[in-house]
């Protein structure tokens, strides 16, 4: 199922993935395969008691018939029998429950990570942080997928490459390294889940559960949120991209000097309508699109548009106010002013003030978020 | 508690008793009567089922194909949410216990409940609990939308205004529950016909007197954890907000502390129908009494020590992901006997294959395959990649729906007869279990594909390489849906008439309810059975109640 | 007592107006929360008042008329029996909670045990018991103090354990038919229970306003006042019980033999007893 790093062709993705989709993957680090082989040792046995539970109903049904003149036996118990159903069934048990402690234990030892990501699961997205790298960006569904999957749309799940599993920016890990996840939550449950990196884990708000693995080959490996969190849980897809340590560094050197770049480019920039709008345009997408979508709709009875919208086209000191603080009444609007800084806030907000046809013409100063806060 | 029967001196018809219910709808409302409350129940789970059915069918095609064609995800979300409340709280519980009001007073010689005012209490709270949980849907923000097991802080935090209403629905759900088991458990202890012991009892009486004390478990602990949702929503407490010092997984420990004893509650009372149905066809005492009715025991035993193995990925420390799979998979030994038990009872019987016994038989094989995938679930490895997939899914509608509800089916072909008077239409049963049978395992086996191969649980929308699976489910979703329509056909044509049944229409049948006329006087056994009824319609073997 | 045969009361509209009162009193309070009218809240409570005293009315009537024999009496202790072992499991419930939290959450968040990451979220928390300082104390109101357990709670304790012996006092002297002590020890009950709400109410009021303990104050806060509120219930109610009681003795009711009402309200009393002392050993205490 991994494939190798590159364009991938549009055409008749679904056959192509159909075919292989029938079974749990082998999965790409130790910790999958270890769970694979949990897995089908379940199956095998399991399918081996139903093999034997109807084989013995068929058996009865086939031979003790009424119509067949059978005449009921008078017996209405058996201790040997039963303590030989007692006792196999346990002993199955106990052969099942032997390797799997060895797996467990296994799986769940942790040892000293050569690269630690903070995941953050997040309504409807999810962020990655590489603390020792200070890099961190959102990863979000792909517009192509959320064009479609919206109802109405005329455009068809068949023609997006990926539909539903692929994401702006993947998750960058090395392979052949030790890698641990930190995984934490902004909001609600959200869970953490690639098939082929072996298990999920939950986000959970306020805590940071971990997850240890090696990732043995190259490749992109996909996954989605698996646990409830509102509207946008089937629109939280993860994509890692693994790639050899090398190019790992290389990418990371990149990307570091990438968003020190912006930081630095963008702050000795004057503030200016065409900068504010700019940054704007690119944080509302990454943080805010998930909700009020990007074209600025919202989701009817569930997220305002933001078009039109009274906050919107009322003061600019209340509508900072409402980005800074988050609403009082509904708390999926949360504080943005925890997570990001003056400029970035200031240029989200102009630009909210100016797209989809808002255009009031405001333009929000860094000196304004600052004071609001 | 056995000498207390001995003592009691039952006399002709009781004094307030002597007049039937007042007619009408007001005599439904008022009235006191085992049966009349046991049809009340039975009709207002029929008809849950059929609202509860139509959201699975609402759900299902939306997921016919690809992209979202009839809601929005929101939606989508309480449509799940309410199907699973529905089919739990109003559909199945409703029908084992109006089994129960109906069956126990019949099967241990009772002319009543023991406490008939209690009992229509019981009822009648649940169309107000239905009401208050659908009429969240026309609210703002939609009906409630966190799933059946609103964990926090989806919940709580971000709930909407209707996840108030579900949670006042289910502490009124609750106390109908707790009501409805103190109920059970003293007509059980305290009502049963002179010279009948425990030991005794027909198995379906067992099954409920356990199931009791599972619902006094597990009831008043989810009307906790549902105060706490509701206190952490309005008055500011941080149960479940780490920012107190709270944890939303501690919601999750207590809302399983009585989830998962609530799944045997489902399944305990299907045991002791199919343990009643298997022996009359086969023509041949239940083999090992003693031993079913131990491992019932068991089960409920084991019930309450295996909560968290719905948790294996809330990050649990070890020691404990390993108590909980042990634990649980024990629960497949006690199980096991069951299992083997009933196909020795029909081993060497003489076999014959009514509407019921076509579906008890369909209960043993298709509830071993819901219990083996259960058992995969327990194996924490591989639950790290079940755990919120379809996988769980599939099985939990093998164990609810060709668990429970298939058993709850069977119960009413076999005793609608004696209920009503009248013989259903034995072609259109068949008919009936067929068309189920088949249609059921299209809906809900290829489920477990689409889990492993990757579709998340509570998804309006998914991912291409799923198409196929969730097509094949629709489509048998929608065949088991119109199934059920013969069956209401069935259920209302044989109230309304048919051929008469006869005190004992199934032949291989034993136990006292056979030895009333059908349908039985409106209280039951005015005067208790006699010593030597108790008897002969009693187990024969082991010697256990000739006793006496 | 008769013996008559196993008592099956006739259609009652009480149950169902029970429910229709019950239902309509949550329902109208989930509507108060969304701010909505009180009216159809009161209305319930109202309906639900009226048409329990009308059941609870009846079944007397019916038990002075003698119509329930010595199986419909078992019938009634296995009801409460069990009724007050499912009460038993609510309390357990937030018992649960309290262990979980500080046995676990607070000391993960605090950076200690299994999930001790947790704290490279909260690097400034620090776990202790009683929580006076939240994880985010901003958000919540942090009190001064805990609440210790002399003092009120102290004497709430001697109170309620000695409710206890004067209720069974008051069991005795109904089997002796010795009215006189009877109605004294009942009244003794009743008042002892009354000062113990008293001065519930007076640590409550102490706690909201002296020591800013409130239900807003993290998980301290939280369990502190949901399980000695919902015991304050259970007192309240057994109180108002109790007082149903007093008034069927001064009515003359009860006999040495028949007074299954009056043992069921001890019973209950008993329980709401020994529900404090694990209050008092886990809350308050340790
Ligand atoms: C009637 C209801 C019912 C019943 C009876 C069961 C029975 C069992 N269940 Fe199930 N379960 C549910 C209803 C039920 N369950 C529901 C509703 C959920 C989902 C909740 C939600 O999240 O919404 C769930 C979820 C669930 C999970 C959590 C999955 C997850 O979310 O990750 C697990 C994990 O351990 C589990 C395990 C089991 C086991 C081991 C049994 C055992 O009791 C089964 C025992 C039976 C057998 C094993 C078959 C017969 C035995 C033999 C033929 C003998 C030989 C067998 C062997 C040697 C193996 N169940
Ligand atoms: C005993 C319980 C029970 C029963 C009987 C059923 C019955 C069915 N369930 Fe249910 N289901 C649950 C319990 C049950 N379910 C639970 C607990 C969940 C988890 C919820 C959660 O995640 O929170 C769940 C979740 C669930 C899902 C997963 C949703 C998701 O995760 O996104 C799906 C998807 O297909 C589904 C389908 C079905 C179907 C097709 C049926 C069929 O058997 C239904 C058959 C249909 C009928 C019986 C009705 C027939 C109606 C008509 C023909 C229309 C006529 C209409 C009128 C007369 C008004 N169920
Ligand atoms: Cu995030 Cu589901
Ligand atoms: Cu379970």
């Amino acid at each position: 199922m991994s494939e190798s790093d590159g364009p991938s062709p549009a055409a008749a993705p679904a056959l192509a993935d159909g075919l292989l989709h029938w079974n749990l993957p082998r999965g790409v680090t130790s910790t999958s395969q270890q769970v694979y082989a949990m897995h089908m040792m379940v199956t095998w046995v399991s399918a081996l008691v139903a093999i034997v539970v109807f084989a013995a109903v068929l058996w009865t049904v086939v031979r003790y018939r009424r119509s067949r003149g059978a005449v009921p036996a008078g017996f209405s118990g058996h201790l040997g029998l039963e303590v030989i159903w007692t006792l196999v069934p346990a002993l199955v048990l106990i052969g099942m429950a032997i390797p799997t402690t060895r797996v467990l234990l296994d799986i769940n030892r942790s040892g000293s990570a050569a690269v630690t990501v903070r995941v953050t699961g997040s309504q409807w997205k999810w962020h990655y942080a590489y603390p020792d790298l200070g890099i961190g960006f959102y990863s979000n569904l792909k517009d192509d997928s959320r064009e479609a999957s919206r109802k109405g749309s005329n455009r068809s799940p068949q023609t997006v490459p990926h539909y539903l599993s692929d994401v702006d920016r993947p998750l960058v890990l090395p392979t052949g390294l030790d890698v641990r996840l930190q995984i934490a939550s902004d909001d609600v449950i959200h869970s953490w889940w690639v098939p082929e990196l072996g298990f999920k884990r939950d986000a959970i708000p306020g805590f940071i559960n971990l997850m240890d693995f090696v990732i043995d080959s190259p490749g992109i490996y996909r996954g989605q949120c698996a646990e409830l969190c509102g509207v946008g849980h089937a629109y939280m897809p993860i994509v890692v991209q693994a790639v050899a340590p090398d190019a790992f560094k290389t990418w990371a050197l990149a990307e570091q000097q990438r968003q020190a770049a912006l930081r630095s480019e963008s702050a000795a920039r004057p503030w200016t309508m065409a900068e504010a709008l700019t940054q704007g345009q690119a944080t509302y997408e990454a943080i805010c699109a998930a909700c009020h979508q990007k074209d600025g709709q919202g989701l009817p009875g569930a997220f305002p548009a933001l078009k039109g919208s009274k906050v919107v086209a009322g003061p600019i000191a209340e509508h900072i106010r409402l980005v800074v603080h988050g609403s009082p009444k509904n708390p999926v609007m949360r504080a943005f002013g925890k997570e990001m800084d003056d400029r970035q806030l200031a240029g989200l907000i102009t630009y909210e003030r100016n797209a989809w046809g808002n255009n009031t013409g405001d333009l929000a100063t860094p000196e304004q978020v600052e004071a609001a806060r | 508690m056995s000498e207390a029967n001995g003592r009691t001196v039952m006399g002709p018809a009781p004094a307030g008793a002597s007049h039937g219910r007042p007619r009408g709808l007001w005599g439904w409302l008022v009235t006191t009567n085992h049966k009349d409350i046991g049809t009340l129940y039975l009709v207002l789970s029929l008809v849950m089922l059929f609202a509860g059915g139509l959201l699975a069918l609402l759900i299902r095609a939306e997921l016919f194909q690809p992209g979202l064609q009839l809601m929005q995800p929101e939606l989508y979300n309480s449509m799940v949410t309410m199907h699973g409340l529905t089919m739990i709280f109003l559909v199945i519980m409703p029908a084992l216990v109006g089994l129960a009001n109906w069956q126990i007073p019949l099967m241990i010689g009772a002319p009543d409940m023991a406490l008939p005012r209690i009992n229509n209490w019981s009822f009648w709270l649940l169309p107000f609990a239905a009401l208050l949980l659908w009429g969240g849907l026309l609210l703002p923000r939609g009906g409630p939308d966190a799933g059946w097991t609103f964990y926090a802080p989806l919940s709580s935090t971000f709930g909407p205004p209707s996840m108030d209403f579900m949670i006042f629905a289910i502490h009124l759900m609750g106390v109908s529950s707790v009501m409805g088991a103190i109920n059970i458990v003293a007509t059980i202890v305290n009502l049963r016909a002179p010279g009948m012991r425990l030991i005794a009892m027909p198995l379906f009486v067992w099954t409920w007197l356990i199931t009791a004390f599972l619902l006094l478990l597990a009831m008043p602990v989810l009307a906790g954890v549902a105060t706490m949702v509701l206190t952490d929503r309005h008055f500011g407490t941080s149960f479940f907000n780490a920012a107190g010092g709270g944890d939303p997984v501690l919601f999750q420990h207590v809302f399983w502390f009585f989830g998962h004893p609530e799944v045997y509650i489902m399944i305990l009372p299907a045991f002791g129908v199919v343990s009643e149905i298997i022996p009359a066809f086969s023509r041949k005492p239940l083999f090992g009494r003693e031993s079913m009715i131990l491992a019932v025991v068991a089960i409920a035993f084991l019930s309450a020590i295996v909560w968290a193995h719905h948790m294996f990925t809330v990050g649990m420390p070890v020691s404990g992901q390993l108590f909980f799979m042990y634990a649980t998979v024990v629960i497949a030994i006690p199980t096991a006997i069951k299992v083997f038990n009933w196909i020795a009872t029909m081993w060497q019987g003489s076999l014959s294959f009514e509407t019921p016994m076509l579906w008890a038989i369909g209960f043993v094989c298709l509830f071993t395959v819901g219990g083996l995938s259960g058992v995969m679930l327990a194996n924490v490895p591989a639950d790290y990649q079940y755990q919120d997939t379809y996988f769980v899914v599939a099985h939990l509608h093998y164990v609810l729906v060709t668990g429970s509800l298939f058993a709850i089916v069977a119960a009413i072909y076999f005793w609608l007869p004696k209920w009503t008077g009248h013989r259903y239409d034995e072609r259109l049963g068949k008919l009936h279990f067929w068309l189920s049978a088949v249609s059921v395992n299209l809906a809900f086996f290829p489920m477990h594909f689409a889990g492993l191969a990757g579709m998340p649980r509570r998804v309006p929308d998914y991912a291409l390489q799923l198409a196929d699976f969730n097509l094949v489910s629709s489509i048998g979703a929608f065949v088991f849906g119109l199934a059920q329509l013969v069956f209401l056909w069935v259920v209302v044509q044989t109230i309304r008439g048919g051929e008469p049944a006869g005190s004992r229409p199934w032949d291989g049948a034993r136990g006292l309810e056979w030895t009333l006329p059908s349908p039985p006087p409106y209280h039951s056994f005015a005067t208790p059975p006699s010593l030597e009824v108790v008897m002969a319609e009693g187990p024969t073997d082991h010697g256990t109640a000739a006793q006496t | 007592m008769s013996e008559v045969p196993y008592y099956v009361p006739p259609p009652s509209p009480w149950p169902p107006l029970t429910a229709l009162g019950l239902a309509l009193m949550l329902g109208g309070l989930a509507h108060v929360l969304h701010q909505g009218h009180w009216l159809p809240m009161a209305a319930g409570a109202l309906i639900l008042i009226y048409a329990i005293v009308r059941w609870f009315g009846a079944v007397i009537g019916e038990t002075q008329a003698g119509v329930y024999n010595a199986q419909a009496d078992r019938t009634f202790r296995i009801g409460m029996a069990w009724f007050i072992f499912s009460e038993v499991l609510f309390f357990a419930g937030f018992f649960g909670a309290l262990f979980y939290l500080r046995e676990f959450s607070v000391p993960w968040l605090g950076g200690y045990g299994a999930k001790g990451a947790a704290h490279l979220l909260w690097p400034d928390f620090v776990s202790q018991w009683p929580l006076l300082e939240m994880p985010r104390s901003a958000d919540f109101r942090v009190p001064r103090a805990a609440m210790g357990p002399m003092g009120i709670p102290a004497i709430n304790t001697a109170i309620l354990l000695l409710s206890g012996l004067t209720v069974t006092l008051a069991l005795w002297a109904l089997k002796r038919d010795a009215r006189r002590p009877l109605t004294a020890w009942l009244v003794a009950t009743i008042a002892l229970g009354a000062t113990f709400i008293a001065l519930q109410v007076h640590e409550y009021l102490y706690a909201y306003q002296e020591l800013g303990l409130t239900l807003r104050s993290g998980v301290y806060g939280s369990t502190f006042f949901m399980l000695t509120g919902f015991h304050g219930l259970h007192v309240t109610l057994g109180v108002i019980m109790l007082l149903a009681i007093l008034g069927r003795v001064l009515k003359g009711h009860f006999t040495p033999r028949e007074h299954f009402g009056f043992e069921a309200v001890a019973l209950y009393w008993h329980f709401v007893d020994v529900v404090w002392l694990g209050l008092y050993l886990f809350v308050y205490w340790i």
